[in-house]
């Protein structure tokens, strides 16, 4: 199969009421993230754009940031889900043989509207939407089950809190670069438990972009230096109903992460990749996909994190950037992990760079309590 | 960036969305109301491949993709599998004041969690493995509401 590869990317700084509109940050992280490639916007002939009507108060909200995204006389098409889908989108219609330079840009105005209600919507209006469930309160469910389920405690999860608002100061893009401890996440205020405040992400304005393009493109448009290769892709979705699953079973994310790996030709995932970012929503979500991604066994998350495998410079850094947890504009989240990895692939993160990186992984969900996961690997 | 727009004074314009919507409920999940608004009876189905009873019911099985015909009435009663405390307010969202608790209570007879709230017990007395029993309400419309909530057995 063809390759494809990142040449370019963009990230806004990630901030709670932003003045720009949702045109002007498409514009902006799109300008950049074409000037990063090297190339103009009459080499791109795919448009991917990744937001939601729900969340962006209008309707087909791509049509409106259309020009923005370079899409003027050109085609653009949407995902409304995580930016992680959006780039498997941008790529499937690459490798289609249709399309060519491909920009996958996702913005997110989470802090214009109300996250509770929006994400309300996502349950089934004939069954649990009326009881006013949402994001925060199904989280919380599945964060009492999988502390039920292995025996964990609200001061592991805490621990995932301290280490990736830590690592935020090292990214001058993350909105809550905070150095706290355990103490702090467990007096914060009590959201809805186990959940407090401190576990929580903080809903975040922002935008990313990406360039993609095919091998024989990338070749010709880009240095190697600037290259990273797409290797592996998965992606799983499982049962809507909260109450259809397990919510402690990762089998979706298994699924997924097996077929990122048979891809990318990752046996051993713990030695074979360098770094990691995962969409840590909520604390205890981190350990629990990372269970699910294989680097440690079902229910020894929380374990490997005391003893620092995650940690910036543990084994294994995860969250280099400081995660969702110091910045969530929940549509961008997984193009901004994607753009995170590109950063630390070429060496180029700054004071986040965790040394060098040949291989690594970004995780974005879509769905309530990680109902679809979709998992990258990437490299040299 | 140009220099003019430092010195903006950005606007933000107020508004809300409310567009009406009604939602047909498909024959399985109206069969499942209209028992419980007119009997006051939990039921639940089968897929007569695996086995898997649901509750709610569903018009077909997630594992085996067939259609679960055969109904089961549930005793309505179940256990706590995992529940929540929310203590945060969402008066146009939620049908109770905070703090109140969400529960996915794992029914008796059924091998899937119906998600409703726990009451007429202190939330802080809450616990997983409790048993809970469904109370319905003496006015019922046929939806979720009709079960007011889940409370301690016995």
């Amino acid at each position: 199969m063809e390759k494809v590869a990142i040449i370019g990317v963009a990230q806004s700084k990630y901030e709670q009421n932003k003045p720009e509109t949702f045109a002007e940050m498409v514009y902006d992280v799109t300008r950049r993230a074409l000037e990063d490639a090297g190339i103009t916007k009459d080499e791109v002939d795919n448009v991917v754009s990744v937001s939601s009507d729900f969340w962006d108060g209008r309707t087909i909200s791509s049509m409106a940031i259309q020009d923005s995204a370079c899409a003027y006389g050109k085609d653009i098409t949407t995902v409304e889900g995580d930016g992680t889908f959006g780039c498997l989108y941008g790529m499937m219609r690459i490798l289609s043989g249709s399309f060519g330079v491909t920009i996958v840009v996702a913005h997110h105005k989470g802090t214009e509207s109300n996250m509770n209600g929006i994400t309300n919507c996502a349950f089934d209006p004939l069954v649990e939407r009326k009881l006013g469930i949402d994001a925060v309160s199904s989280a919380a469910l599945q964060a009492r089950r999988y502390m039920t389920k292995y025996a964990l405690k609200e001061e592991q999860f805490a621990l995932v809190s301290v280490k990736n608002h830590g690592n935020a100061m090292r990214n001058p893009l993350a909105l809550f670069p905070m150095e706290i401890t355990v103490e702090d996440v467990m007096n914060s205020r009590r959201i809805a438990d186990p959940l407090k405040l401190l576990d929580c992400s903080p809903v975040t304005d922002g935008a990313a972009a990406l360039v993609l393009a095919a091998e024989r493109q990338a070749k010709k448009l880009s240095t190697r230096k600037k290259r990273v290769w797409l290797l592996g892709v998965g992606h799983c979705s499982d049962a809507y109903r909260l109450g259809d699953r397990d919510l402690a079973d990762t089998r979706a994310l298994k699924a997924a992460a097996k077929r990122a790996y048979a891809m990318a030709g990752i046996v051993d995932p713990l030695k074979e990749i360098d770094v990691a970012e995962v969409y840590d929503a909520f604390s205890y979500m981190e350990p629990l996909w990372l269970e699910g991604l294989g680097f440690c066994e079902d229910g020894m998350g929380c374990e490997y994190l005391e003893r620092g495998y995650f940690n910036f410079d543990g084994k294994l850094p995860v969250n280099p950037s400081g995660g969702r947890l110091s910045a969530n504009p929940v549509q961008v989240a997984g193009l901004a992990e994607l753009a995170e990895c590109v950063l630390q692939i070429r060496g180029e993160a700054g004071e986040r760079q965790v040394g060098e990186v040949n291989v690594a992984l970004a995780h974005g969900i879509n769905g309530m309590c990680g109902q679809s996961h979709c998992v990258w690997i990437l490299g040299r | 960036m140009s220099d003019w727009k430092k010195d903006v004074e950005v606007l933000i314009h107020q508004g809300k969305i409310s567009v009406p919507y009604s939602w047909t409920v498909g024959s399985t999940l109206s069969r499942w109301y209209c028992e419980l608004r007119d009997n006051g009876k939990i039921w639940a189905n089968r897929c007569p491949s695996c086995g898997t009873v649901f509750v709610p019911p569903k018009a077909k099985c997630i594992h085996c993709y067939q259609e679960p015909h055969d109904w089961v009435e549930l005793p309505g009663t179940g256990t706590v599998e995992t529940y929540t405390i929310v203590r945060y307010e969402e008066p146009k969202l939620h049908p109770r004041k905070a703090p109140f608790v969400y529960g996915l209570i794992k029914m008796d007879g059924a091998d899937t969690c119906l998600l409703h709230f726990i009451d007429e017990i202190e939330p802080e007395k809450v616990k997983v493995g409790m048993r809970v029993e469904a109370v319905l309400e003496e006015e019922r419309e046929g939806n979720i509401l009709d079960i007011r909530h889940f409370r301690p057995l016995g």
